[in-house]
């Protein structure tokens, strides 16, 4: 994979945020707000980014920062457009961003309710797959087995994690699409495509957080990269509601699931059974995905968009 | 001028028409729903300026109109009862942030059981979320006053919430008095605000702050609330001089001699006003403006009138403690040297108030103490 045009100055986000060291949050917001960037403005739902934004009047970056109330990003979105069109400002690109409480469960009913209209704005919901900013309590996005602060050692987490891609993709909408932070140039593609059309689109970024799924700050990009490379995060993006398209295949021999999960203590507890288990709903899964996309890897074994 | 025979619905709508609002975000409840009506309607022939949003919820409602004031629009919602209770947390947003949102509340009362009479308890209890309430008591008071809360709210940044009672004002018909658009629109003028966002300047906008920011930020808040009688007062010298009308925050019909003085606010002050001949020896209060609460005024008038009884309508009921406004009332009458004796009718659950329930409570004040609470079903 080739990187090209990268520079410094292309970069929105200033050092000195509040994120924890190796936060995936903080990374999916460098990556999109200097994709997406110079005229952004981003309206910023509450979560772990309602603290890395710092304290105002200081600033983590260099758009404005609408902050909202847990559930309403979704409609607060689809106001700062309209309130843009209407002072005359149609260039600026307007972003929502949402951890995954905001966007699987608190903030669903005015997400499906913007998609549903079709707002015109770019939604990302950067996932670390529990409330992290509150401490890592259960979300509907917290994976099956993963411990957390609500479902403490010895137990875990029952339940599936709610499949977001197939509810946004059952709204019709123009663009969803998975992203991760090891393919940063498949999410600046995907990114960039997002802004050239119009209406509501999302992007749904697995996000790792060091101190809520019990790993090191330096292995965040490492352990992007086995989500998808063991197919528990596969890369994609769909058109229309409808036209499901890969956008990058893992090698033909996939790494077992087993590896992503032992590199997190937020597994430790689950045992061998439970990960058999695991694999063939991470199996079963990726079945479905490729029967929504229609070809085998080696018809679409294609270089990812430009 | 033109007079217009239509419902205090139709009013509000047509108040903001003339404001020129540039964004409509709204979810239907009944009473509100004509509202939202008549502004769909006003879109589809093309005479609406802006655009009118059908959202989820009116959380989402107001969530939307935070988003496009923050960029500077002039916006409008509107709701009732359960719906009111639903944004809360919005409607606490709204204030701290400081956007000129303007919204109609039409009473209803709030479940359980399902109710649709007019209590006014819905508005009452967000009487401490920031927001300027003002009480409306006939439909050209709603055209009038919902036209004036937009330079209101963006004078004083501060979002202004014009309440009046279902189904007596909201589906009443009555004759209004329209100015013509163009006059409206002059009486406004475009959004007077400052955006927010702006596109390439960086702003942190309602990010983590302290305590003691908080502090300066209620602070300054309390005080830019504590101008809004004035400013009213200053923005209806302007209307009274366009259209030939005006009102006050607080108003008094007290004829010579009268000792007792109905405070109502509402259809309710309508209602007073109407059977003042017939209730000899009693005067009115109306009480228009609730947040602020003009505790100023009401204390120069039973000053003034030597009032020895207040007789408080309220149409709702802080369950423990009694009616809202004459808890407020009472507050607002302590530094006065001779207090009057304060009676409250209490007409919970949005009951109709009649000229025998007003004449009973006329004739028969509190037995002892210097309050009582009186109940509206045992004087009919």
């Amino acid at each position: 994979m080739k990187v090209t045009g990268y520079s410094m100055e292309n970069e929105m986000m200033y050092s000195g945020h509040n994120a924890c060291p190796g936060c995936g949050g903080a990374l999916t917001v460098r990556y999109l707000t200097r994709a997406l960037g110079p005229n952004l403005a981003l309206a910023i739902t509450a979560s772990c980014w309602s603290i890395i934004a710092g304290a105002p009047p200081l600033t983590a970056l260099k758009c404005p920062i609408l902050h909202c109330p847990f559930p309403s990003a979704g409609a607060v979105g689809g106001g700062l457009r309209r309130g843009l069109n209407a002072k005359g400002h149609y260039d600026t690109t307007v972003v929502v961003l949402a951890g995954d409480g905001g966007t699987f469960d608190i903030g669903l009913q005015a997400l499906s309710g913007a998609a549903q209209r079709n707002e015109d704005y770019i939604f990302i919901c950067y996932d670390n797959e529990a409330y992290m900013n509150t401490g890592m309590q259960t979300s509907s996005a917290t994976p099956f087995g993963a411990r957390t602060s609500t479902r403490p050692y010895p137990l875990f987490k029952h339940g599936q994690k709610k499949d977001i891609m197939r509810i946004m993709a059952a709204h019709g909408i123009p663009y969803a699409a998975t992203a991760s932070l090891a393919f940063p140039q498949d999410m600046e593609n995907k990114l960039r495509k997002a802004q050239e059309m119009k209406g509501f689109r999302f992007m749904h970024v697995l996000s790792p957080c060091p101190p809520g799924w019990g790993t090191e700050s330096s292995d965040t990009i490492h352990l992007s990269r086995l989500a998808v490379s063991t197919n528990f995060y596969p890369l994609f993006e769909i058109i229309g509601g409808n036209k499901w398209r890969m956008t990058y295949y893992p090698e033909k021999t996939r790494t077992p699931l087993k590896e992503y999960l032992e590199a997190q203590r937020r597994f430790r507890q689950v045992d061998e059974t439970t990960i058999e288990a695991l694999q063939e709903e991470v199996d079963h899964d990726w079945e479905g995905l490729l029967k929504r996309v229609g070809t085998s890897p080696e018809e679409t074994q294609e270089a990812p968009e430009k | 001028m033109p007079y217009e025979l239509i419902s205090g619905c139709q009013a509000a709508a047509l108040a903001v028409q003339r404001a020129g609002v540039e964004l409509v975000a709204a979810y239907p409840i009944t009473p509100q729903t004509a509202i939202v009506e008549t502004l769909a309607s006003f879109e589809a022939r093309g005479e609406l300026k802006g655009e009118f949003v059908s959202v989820e919820s009116e959380y989402s409602a107001l969530s939307c109109c935070n988003g496009a004031v923050a960029a500077g629009a002039r916006v409008f919602t509107a709701t009732s009862s359960h719906g009111l209770a639903y944004m809360h947390e919005m409607i606490q947003w709204c204030s701290g942030a400081r956007f000129p949102i303007v919204m109609v509340n039409v009473n209803r009362t709030v479940g359980a059981p399902w109710v649709l009479d007019p209590d006014q308890g819905d508005s009452l209890s967000q009487r401490d979320t920031g927001w300027l309430q003002i009480y409306c008591a006939n439909a050209q008071e709603v055209f009038d006053i919902v036209l004036q809360s937009f330079v209101l709210a963006e004078e004083l940044l501060l979002p202004t919430m014009v309440v009046f009672d279902g189904f007596y004002i909201s589906h009443t018909y009555e004759p209004v008095d329209v100015p013509e658009l163009e006059q409206s629109c002059e009486f406004v003028g475009p959004p007077k605000f400052k955006p927010q966002v702006a596109p390439g300047e960086q702003a942190n906008l309602h990010g983590l702050s302290s305590g003691e920011t908080q502090l300066q930020l209620v602070r300054k808040r309390h005080e830019d609330m504590l101008k809004a009688p004035a400013t009213f007062s200053a923005i209806n010298e302007k209307f009274n001089r366009l259209f030939g009308r005006s009102y006050e925050a607080l108003e008094a019909v007290i004829p010579d001699g009268a000792r007792t003085a109905f405070l109502a606010a509402g259809s309710t002050a309508e209602t007073v006003r109407w059977f003042l001949p017939e209730l000899k020896g009693c005067g009115l209060i109306q009480l228009r403006m609730f947040r602020p609460f003009p505790a100023e005024e009401l204390a120069r008038v039973v000053e003034k009138h030597d009032l020895e009884r207040l007789v408080i309508i309220d149409r709702n009921c802080s369950t423990g403690t009694g009616g809202y406004f004459a808890q407020e009332a009472k507050a607002a009458l302590y530094g006065v040297d001779r207090r009057p004796v304060v009676q409250d009718l209490v007409l919970a659950g949005g009951i109709d108030l009649t000229v025998d329930i007003l004449a009973h409570a006329a004739e028969k004040g509190p037995e002892s103490g210097l309050t009582a609470i009186q109940w509206g079903v045992d004087l009919r």
